[in-house]
C-alpha cells in the first residue's frame, strides 16, 4: 500500500505581530493558534489520494505539545496516524534543523513513497522546508504542483507551475511534492470525523525516537542561521492626513488621480 | 529551555524580557522567571535585559575553515535561450557587497544551449561565468546536483538567488547540500570586513525586522525577490570570461512529460494601476466594488496577503514579500494597514494614495496622499465621480 506523509504547522493565528516602534514591546495579540491554513490542501491531497488508489496518510507537525491540536485537525478530516515531533531541544530551529528533524521523524516511522507539504506556511513565509526535507532524504522533489494527475504504484505524474510554463512532471517514489493551494479545496470535518478525533491518540517523537540521537543536530545548535537581532522597522516622515467627509474625501482623491494621468 | 538561557541570580525581575518576548514563550513563576517551548531563540529578550542576565546557548558545531570560501557566486536563471531580468538585480547587489572586498563577483548559468547567453551577461560584472550544459527544463534535484559541483569548485562565500519559482526550489536543496543557512527574501543585505553576510528581512509575520547571519558555515546562501534590488547597467568595457563544465552521469528522478507555456497575461507587477483590497474590505462581495474603480481607471486589483489566506483574491494576486513587488504609477490602498511585509512589496509605487478609518495605520506613512476615512462612504463617491469625469470627456483610464 501506498504510504503517505503530510508535514504541518501550527501558527499564530494572526499572521501580523506588531511591536511598538518606540518601546519595543510586543503587542499582544494572536495568542491563538491555528492549523497553517497552506497545510490544508496538502492533507486534503493525501486523503484523496488515499479514497482512490488506497494509502496510509500520516501527519507530522513539528512544535510544542499544544501542536497536537493540528493533528487532531487531521485526525477529523481522515488521516490515519498523527505524529508530534516533540523534544525541548528541537526549538530554535531554522530551515536547516527543521528540515532535518521533520526528516529523522519521517525517517524513523516508515519508509513513505511520498511525502506531501504546503506550499508555505503562514508565520516563517519562506516555503524553504520542503526542498531541504528533500534533500536530507536524497529524494527528488517538485514544488507549485497545482494538480494531481496519475497515482501509479511507482510513480506519480503532477502539474507544475511554473512561471513562464505550465509542466507534466513524473516523479518516481519516494518523493516530496510541494501542493498549492488550489489543488483541491479542502474538506470540513464532519461531525463524527471530529468525534473519532478525540478519541484517536496522538503519537509523539522525541530525541530518543529517532536515528540520529546526536542533540547537536537539532534545534538551536543544528541550526546554520542564527538571528543577531530583531527591530522595528525605519519609520519615516509622514505627510498629513487628510480628513474630510467622504464626499470631500472622493473628490480630494479624484483631483490627485487626474494629476497622476495628466 | 537550553536556547535562551536566564540566570535568575542576576534577574531584576523588571519583566521587561516577558513584555519584549514576540512568542509569549517567558513566565514569571514566583521569583523564577522560565523561558517556555515557544522559544524561538531570537534573542529579543537578552536585547531588553538590563541586568545582563540573559545569554543563548553556545552552538557546539564544527565550523568549515572560513578562510578557504571566498567570492560571490550568482545563480542565472536560464530558461529557452533568455538570462531571467531579475539576474541583473542579484549582479548589481553582488557588486556593491564584493566592492568593499576583493572578492570577485561569478556567475553559473544551468540549461540548454548555455553559449546563448554569453551575449546576454559578457558586459556585465562577473569575473567568470560557468555554463553547465543540461536538458532544457528545471528538475530540482539534477540542477541541485550540477549546482553543488559549481559550489564546490569555487568555494564562494555568497550565493545569491532569484526569489522565483525556479531559485526558490533550488535554494534549500543546494543549501542543505552543504548543511549550511539560507535566508529566504531578503531586504537587505551587507557584507562585513570577515564576510559574514548580514541578511535583513521582515520576519514573525511582517512587523519587525530580523537580522540574521550564517556564523559557521560557507556559503551563505540569500534569495532576493524580483524587483527588490535595482539592476545594474552593463559596462561595454567589460568582458566576462566564459568556462564550460559538465558533470558525467548527472541524472534526475523526474520526467518531463509536457511543458505548455502559460497564456500571456498581464500580472499586477505590470499594471500602471493598481487598487490594493486590505482586511478593511469586510467580505468577499465588497471586492467588486474595489474591482470596479480598478476597471473604471483601466488597472486592476490586487491585495493583502490577508485577503488572500482567506480565500477571497487568487494568490497571485498578493502583492508584498511573500506575494509579488509591484512599482506601478499609481495605486490606491483601501482598507490597507500596511504591514513591514506588504510595504516591502510596494514602496516603489510613484503614487501612493492610502484610504483607512485608522488614523495611525502604519500605511499613512508610506502613502504620499493619506486620507483617513471609511473606503465603503469614499469608494462609492469616488466611482460616481470617475463615471461624472469620464462622462464629461476627461480622460482617467
Amino acid at each position: 500500500m501506498l504510504k503517505i506523509a503530510v508535514c504541518v504547522k501550527q501558527v499564530p493565528a494572526y499572521s501580523e505581530g506588531l511591536m511598538d516602534p518606540e518601546t519595543g514591546v510586543m503587542i499582544r495579540a494572536g495568542l491563538e493558534s491555528v492549523l497553517n491554513v497552506y497545510d490544508l490542501p496538502a492533507i486534503e491531497t493525501a486523503l484523496r489520494i488515499k479514497e482512490e488508489a488506497g494509502a496510509l496518510v500520516d501527519v507530522f507537525t513539528m512544535g510544542p505539545a499544544k501542536a497536537s491540536a493540528v493533528l487532531k485537525e487531521a485526525y477529523a478530516m481522515g488521516a490515519d496516524r498523527g505524529y508530534l515531533v516533540n523534544d525541548s531541544c528541537f526549538s530554535g530551529a531554522d530551515v536547516l534543523a527543521t528540515s532535518y528533524t521533520l526528516m529523522q521523524a519521517i525517517q524513523s516511522t516508515e519508509d513513505y513513497h511520498l511525502i506531501l507539504c504546503g506550499r508555505q506556511t503562514t508565520d516563517g513565509d519562506t516555503a524553504q522546508v520542503s526542498g531541504a526535507i528533500a534533500k536530507w532524504l536524497d529524494i527528488p522533489h517538485v514544488n507549485w504542483v497545482t494538480e494531481i494527475l496519475h497515482v501509479a504504484h511507482d510513480s506519480i505524474t503532477v502539474r507544475q507551475a511554473m512561471e513562464e510554463e505550465i509542466v507534466t512532471v513524473k516523479a518516481t517514489y519516494p518523493c516530496l511534492l510541494s501542493v498549492e493551494r488550489s489543488i483541491f479545496l479542502p474538506r470540513l470535518p464532519s461531525l463524527k470525523g471530529k468525534i473519532a478525533a478525540k478519541k484517536k491518540d496522538i503519537n509523539v517523537l522525541s530525541l530518543a525516537d529517532m536515528e540520529d540521537q546526536e542533540e547537536s543536530h537539532y534545534g538551536l545548535t543544528g541550526s546554520a542561521t542564527k538571528v543577531e537581532k530583531i527591530f522595528p522597522p525605519a519609520k519615516t516622515a509622514q505627510r498629513d492626513i487628510i480628513q474630510k467627509d467622504s464626499q470631500e474625501a472622493a473628490n480630494y482623491i479624484l483631483e490627485v488621480i487626474k494629476k497622476v494621468n495628466k | 529551555m537550553r536556547n535562551m538561557i536566564i540566570n535568575n541570580e542576576k534577574c531584576i525581575l523588571c519583566e521587561k524580557c516577558i513584555e519584549s518576548c514576540p512568542f509569549f514563550a517567558i513566565q514569571k513563576n514566583g521569583d523564577r522567571l522560565t523561558i517556555g517551548e515557544d522559544c524561538s531563540a531570537c534573542g529579543q529578550c537578552r536585547e531588553v535585559c538590563p541586568a545582563g542576565a540573559i545569554k543563548m546557548g553556545e552552538s557546539k558545531k564544527e565550523a568549515v575553515n572560513k578562510e578557504e570560501w571566498k567570492h560571490i557566486l550568482v545563480y542565472i536563471e536560464y530558461r529557452h535561450e533568455k538570462v531571467h531580468p531579475i539576474t541583473y538585480q542579484l549582479i548589481g547587489k553582488a557588486s556593491e557587497l564584493a566592492a568593499s572586498s576583493d572578492d570577485d563577483v561569478c556567475g553559473i548559468v544551468i540549461g540548454k544551449n548555455t553559449a546563448l547567453a554569453k551575449n546576454q551577461l559578457k558586459h556585465y560584472p562577473l569575473k567568470k561565468v560557468f555554463l553547465y550544459e543540461t536538458e532544457e527544463h528545471f528538475k530540482a534535484d539534477l540542477y541541485e546536483k550540477l549546482f553543488s559541483n559549481c559550489i564546490d569548485k569555487m568555494k564562494p562565500s555568497v550565493v545569491l538567488m532569484g526569489g522565483t519559482a525556479e531559485g526558490r526550489s533550488l535554494a534549500p536543496r543546494a543549501a542543505t547540500a552543504f548543511r549550511t543557512g539560507l535566508t529566504a527574501d531578503c531586504t537587505e543585505l551587507i557584507l562585513r570586513d570577515n564576510r559574514e553576510l548580514v541578511q535583513i528581512r521582515p520576519a514573525f509575520g511582517g512587523n519587525i525586522m530580523a537580522q540574521i547571519v550564517t556564523p559557521d558555515t560557507r556559503p551563505q546562501f540569500a534569495t532576493v525577490r524580483y524587483n527588490v534590488m535595482k539592476p545594474i547597467e552593463p559596462d561595454c568595457e567589460h568582458e566576462t570570461e566564459f568556462i564550460a563544465e559538465a558533470v558525467e552521469g548527472a541524472y534526475s528522478k523526474l520526467t518531463i512529460l509536457e511543458a505548455v507555456p502559460r497564456p500571456e497575461r498581464k500580472g499586477i507587477a505590470q499594471q500602471e494601476i493598481l487598487v490594493v483590497a486590505g482586511k478593511g474590505v469586510k467580505k468577499k462581495e465588497d471586492l467588486a466594488m474595489l474591482e470596479e474603480l480598478a476597471v473604471l481607471l483601466g488597472g486592476e486589483l490586487a491585495s493583502t496577503r490577508g485577503v488572500v489566506e482567506k480565500g477571497w483574491v487568487a494568490s497571485d494576486k498578493q502583492i508584498g514579500l511573500s506575494g509579488q513587488t509591484v512599482r506601478p504609477k499609481l495605486l490606491i490602498a483601501c482598507g490597507v494597514s500596511g504591514s513591514v511585509q506588504f510595504m516591502a512589496g510596494m514602496s516603489g509605487a510613484d503614487n501612493i494614495i492610502a484610504i483607512n478609518t485608522d488614523a495611525d495605520a502604519k500605511i499613512f506613512h508610506i502613502a504620499h496622499y493619506p486620507v483617513c476615512g471609511d473606503l465603503y462612504e469614499i469608494v462609492p463617491e469616488l466611482i460616481k465621480g470617475i463615471k461624472h469625469s469620464v462622462r464629461d470627456g476627461i480622460h482617467l483610464a
